[in-house]
């Protein structure tokens, strides 16, 4: 199984096997644009992508925060200064103003190009 | 008043008030409507005068300046340097500098300030003799002393100590001549004033208090030849090349008696609440003036308030509305909390206890130096207060004077662990207190909010540097809900004995059988997981990066390393003790130098390397497990260092081998998982260089063993150790140590340091020792077997992971690029070394192309 990512084109980006996900933990890929994307798996085998960048600190590291769920929403906790991102709308829970960038996702059958996993 | 014309503002000097004026008129936009003349005497704009003496710390001038020149240029004021008002014609209205500039002025401001007062001793102008005032006279006194041997101070005082420590600095012997039988004789009593005087003995001062200067000499005997010393009134002689005298100061209002102003009888051009002199078009601020409530203020913060009511005062006198009517200066609060020469010196409200029938609080600790006095009224008001080498308590104290404090005051003057019961929480400030300093948000603005998170959003306090969201979570309300978090009801120690007892395996399980119901079945949260994660390391669950438990770990214990501002990670390898051979020095530097990382050494007795990407610390740590390194746990609440001083090896008063005592606890306890970082420290003697009683658990060298120090702490809330035990054998001491540190592990909070929990500890230090001790809850057995468990678990996590290619995976920068390296992940020289690009992280999207 294969996990893919849409992209602003509507095109799917296949990143990766779905085994290289840990529950509970997110990865980060890189996108084609340069950009980052972070990728989490929860408990229950879902899978979710936001943008990889913590819009507090500017820097790449969503993907290496850990999840948690409020009101039976997922959630990832920046691992720099712990502001919490709804994993499903993108909303800072901290903070009304600030939004990152979801992507929407989906697993399939093929392997993706180039076959790292 | 001209009618057609713009109305002219003539200021006399450009000090810190003067300045403050400006900025005054400036808010209130009175700038754009009048022209402002200001004539300043120095041959530098204002320069923050309160600060003088970090010139000789190393302040330049430039930095000591309080005025952006883009200020004075937008706002079109006219701002003359060394060029000195002279004379002031009140009928003409016009006011004649030193270079022979005439300004008719519509309203004057004088902001003078004050001169030093020089006793009229023989010999007070000859040269080696200065006053301590201006940038200029800190110049002539950093020249003169390159030759000078001996200072004298002459004023012990506030400027006097100062300019002591200036004299001290400059490699200086120095004498303190003070008149009053004790230093600072104005801010604090007696007590206060041997405790300072203890102090600055200590330092290697000479202090001469109940003495005045009664000559200064000089080598040829004449009034201006070089300073040889100086006779003082008690009959002694000095020998000094160099004398400064800074006996206090007096008003400068020459220019305001010429003119024919009303002036106080001792001095200080006499103002109404208004700032307003005798003559109405005419105002002075600051040092100059006597104030409505007829005294002279010799403090910066009042000369403000003064600045503030003039400037609203002047534009209503030359009738252009400013903000609404001045706010009357009807007296000044002359709290002050400072540092002279190293030491705290803080007095608020009625410092000398004036009030009729008060009563005087007071702990005095002649070793340490430290003096507190708590003046309050019968009826237990707080009306003020001396605080002598420990001012810790002013900010809290303060804001007290005037009510009834919520603990008695003897509570209040007693340190940490000095019998003192409880330290004063949180809820004893006023509601204008301010908590979070980042986002600079009050007690008033927390309490309104029911919620951590609903503070953060609301006020964003506790989002800046973080510090003080433990203080928030102590006021907010208590909500009887003792829980972790959201997840479970159930306190950190309450989930250890959960954990212990049902023998649970995983967090999943944990959670599903013993969270709140509404958290059964979900992920947690990132508070509840990394605690449990710790609680299932520490009863020995083993590699803590496995199966479910790699999910449950910050990212800090999931990449072992720890995460940097900019997402790279610094790396510490463990250095038992601080000894380290050359050659393991030298593989250091290699691997720092090769993979180009910022390396700095730690307060723990080692070295960090910053700057490091994901990716790279797998081959980063080959290189160090290869040279015989291993994970220093920097990124664990875990054991971080045991600190040792060289100890009886080479030093000639060591009394046991510290170092080794040092190396054999770090490497028992290394790995060890808590609910937050120990710290610990092997002194060798009783002069305790490695600090031990800064620790978690320390430990100090007797003739006879070691007595061992629990609870200590450094960082924001320090803490004195508590002694646990005296004179214990090598085996004795460790038998201790797995007991306390067990025992602590099984009873704290989350994140709740030893000194805290120790605070918190019902029955406190004898419980403790009951229970680690005598076994009074006969737990001793099942501790130390736990701790024995811990020792022969120990595998080193790096080298751990190194060999195992699964574990291995996770180091990769991106999942489907695994070889490219995270292009934010950027470094800009500095120093010689690099430091985070931070300027690449503001650019929304990063791109690697």
């Amino acid at each position: 199984m294969t996990l893919e990512l849409r992209l602003d084109d509507d095109s799917w980006l296949a990143v990766c096997e779905l085994s290289r996900l840990t529950p509970g933990r997110g990865i980060a890929a890189l996108l084609p644009d340069g950009r980052q994307a972070a990728l989490f798996m929860d408990r229950a085998g879902r899978t979710y992508a936001i943008d990889n960048r913590d819009p507090f600190t500017g820097a790449q590291v969503l993907s290496r925060g850990l999840l948690g769920s409020a009101q039976g929403r997922p959630f990832v906790a920046s691992p720099l200064l712990k502001q919490r991102f709804d994993l499903e709308s993108g909303r800072c829970l901290d903070d009304d103003e600030v939004t990152v960038k979801i992507f929407a996702c989906r697993t399939s059958e093929f392997s993706p190009a180039g076959g790292h996993a | 008043m001209a009618e057609s014309t713009t109305p002219t503002i003539a200021v006399v000097g450009h000090g810190m008030v003067g300045q403050r004026f400006l900025e005054a008129l400036a808010e209130q936009g009175v700038t754009e409507r009048a022209r402002v003349v200001v004539l300043c005497e120095e041959p530098r704009a204002a320069y923050d005068r309160v600060q003088l003496t970090s010139y000789f710390s190393g302040r330049t001038p430039d930095e000591l300046s309080l005025t952006d020149p883009d200020f004075i240029r937008e706002h079109g004021i006219e701002l003359h340097l060394d060029d000195p008002a002279e004379t002031v014609d009140r009928a003409a209205r016009t006011v004649t500098s030193r270079s022979g500039r005439t300004i008719v002025y519509d309203a004057l401001v004088l902001a003078t300030g004050s001169y030093p007062f020089v006793p009229p001793v023989p010999g007070k102008d000859a040269a080696g003799c200065f006053v301590y005032r201006t940038i200029e006279d800190l110049l002539a006194i950093e020249e003169y002393a390159k030759t000078a041997r001996t200072g004298v101070v002459v004023g012990g005082g506030l400027l006097g100590l100062e300019a002591a420590g200036a004299l001290k600095g400059l490699g200086l012997a120095t004498h303190i001549v003070e008149f009053a039988p004790r230093l600072m004789p104005v801010q604090v009593d007696d007590g206060g004033g041997a405790a300072l005087l203890r102090t600055i003995e200590n330092m290697g001062l000479t202090v001469h208090t109940g003495a005045g200067a009664q000559e200064v000499t000089t080598a040829d005997g004449t009034p201006h030849g070089p300073v040889t010393g100086m006779k003082l009134s008690t009959g002694t002689e000095l020998t000094a090349d160099l004398v400064v005298f800074s006996a206090g100061v007096r008003p400068r209002d020459q220019l305001a008696r010429d003119t024919g102003l009303e002036v106080g009888e001792r001095g200080g051009i006499v103002v109404d609440e208004q700032c307003r002199t005798s003559d109405p078009a005419v105002f002075a601020i600051g040092e100059c003036a006597l104030a409505a409530d007829g005294r002279v203020y010799g403090l910066v913060a009042p000369g403000y308030e003064m600045a503030q009511t003039a400037a609203a005062a002047v534009a209503g006198a030359i009738e252009l509305p400013g903000e609404g009517e001045p706010k009357p200066f009807t007296g000044a609060d002359t709290s002050t909390k400072l540092k002279l020469l190293g030491v705290d010196v803080a007095s608020f409200g009625d410092a000398h206890g004036a009030a009729e029938g008060c009563l005087d609080v007071v702990y005095s600790d002649s070793r340490s130096g430290v003096y507190k006095k708590l003046v309050v009224a019968k009826d237990g008001t707080l009306l003020g207060g001396i605080l002598v080498g420990d001012a810790e308590s002013y900010g809290m104290l303060r804001p007290m004077t005037g009510s009834v404090p919520p603990v008695s005051p003897e509570q209040l003057v007693l340190p940490a662990g000095a019998g003192a019961p409880v330290a004063l929480g949180p809820s004893a400030l006023p509601d204008d207190a301010v908590i979070c300093s980042c986002h600079n948000v009050t007690k008033g603005e927390i309490c309104a909010c029911s919620s951590l998170p609903e503070v953060k959003k609301c006020t964003k306090a506790g989002t800046g540097c973080g510090s003080c969201v433990k203080v928030i979570g102590q006021l907010l309300p208590e909500t009887g809900d003792k829980g972790l978090c959201g997840c479970f009801p159930y306190t950190r120690s309450e989930l250890y004995e959960i954990v212990r007892t049902l023998r649970l395996g995983s967090y999943a399980e944990l959670l599903d059988s013993h969270g709140r119901e509404e958290a059964r079945g979900g992920e947690g949260c990132e508070i509840c997981k990394p605690a449990v994660g710790s609680i299932l390391a520490s009863l020995g669950s083993g590699y803590i990066l496995d199966g479910e438990q790699a999910s449950l770990q910050d990212t800090n214990d999931h990449f072992l390393a720890n995460m940097q501002r900019n997402g790279s990670y610094s790396i510490v390898p463990r250095i038992p003790g601080g000894e380290i051979t050359p050659d393991k020095l030298i593989v250091i530097g290699e691997v720092a130098r090769d993979f180009g990382l910022y390396t700095k050494i730690t307060g723990g007795q080692r070295i960090d390397m910053f700057g490091a990407r994901v990716d790279q610390l797998p081959a980063i740590w080959a290189r160090l497990v290869d040279a015989g390194f291993e994970s220093g746990h920097a990124y664990g609440k875990a054991l971080r260092t045991v600190k040792s001083c060289v100890g009886q090896t080479w030093c000639r008063y060591g009394v046991q081998d510290s170092v080794r005592m040092a190396i054999e606890l770090e490497l028992r306890y290394r790995g060890l998982r808590a609910p937050h970082k120990l710290k610990s420290a092997v002194s060798g003697c009783a002069r305790e260089c490695a600090e031990a009683q800064s620790k978690d658990f320390g430990v100090i060298a007797t003739a006879s063993g070691w007595n061992l120090y629990v609870g200590g702490n450094g960082g924001a809330t320090p803490r004195h150790a508590d002694l646990l035990a005296q004179d214990l054998s090598d085996a004795e001491l460790v038998r201790l140590i797995d007991r306390f540190l067990m025992f602590y592990i099984r009873t704290a909070d989350r994140l709740e340091r030893t000194s805290v929990w120790l605070e918190r500890l019902e029955g406190g230090l004898d419980h403790l020792r009951d229970v680690v001790v005598h076994d009074s809850l006969g737990l001793c057995d099942e501790l130390e077997a736990l701790m024995a468990k811990h020792v022969d678990d120990y595998r080193d996590e790096w080298a751990e992971t190194l060999n195992d290619p699964d574990r291995l995976r996770r180091f990769v920068s991106f999942v489907n690029a695994p070889d490219a390296p995270d292009p934010s992940v950027q470094f800009v020289p500095e120093r010689d070394q690099i430091k985070p690009d931070l300027q690449i992280l503001t650019l929304e999207g990063v791109s690697s192309r």
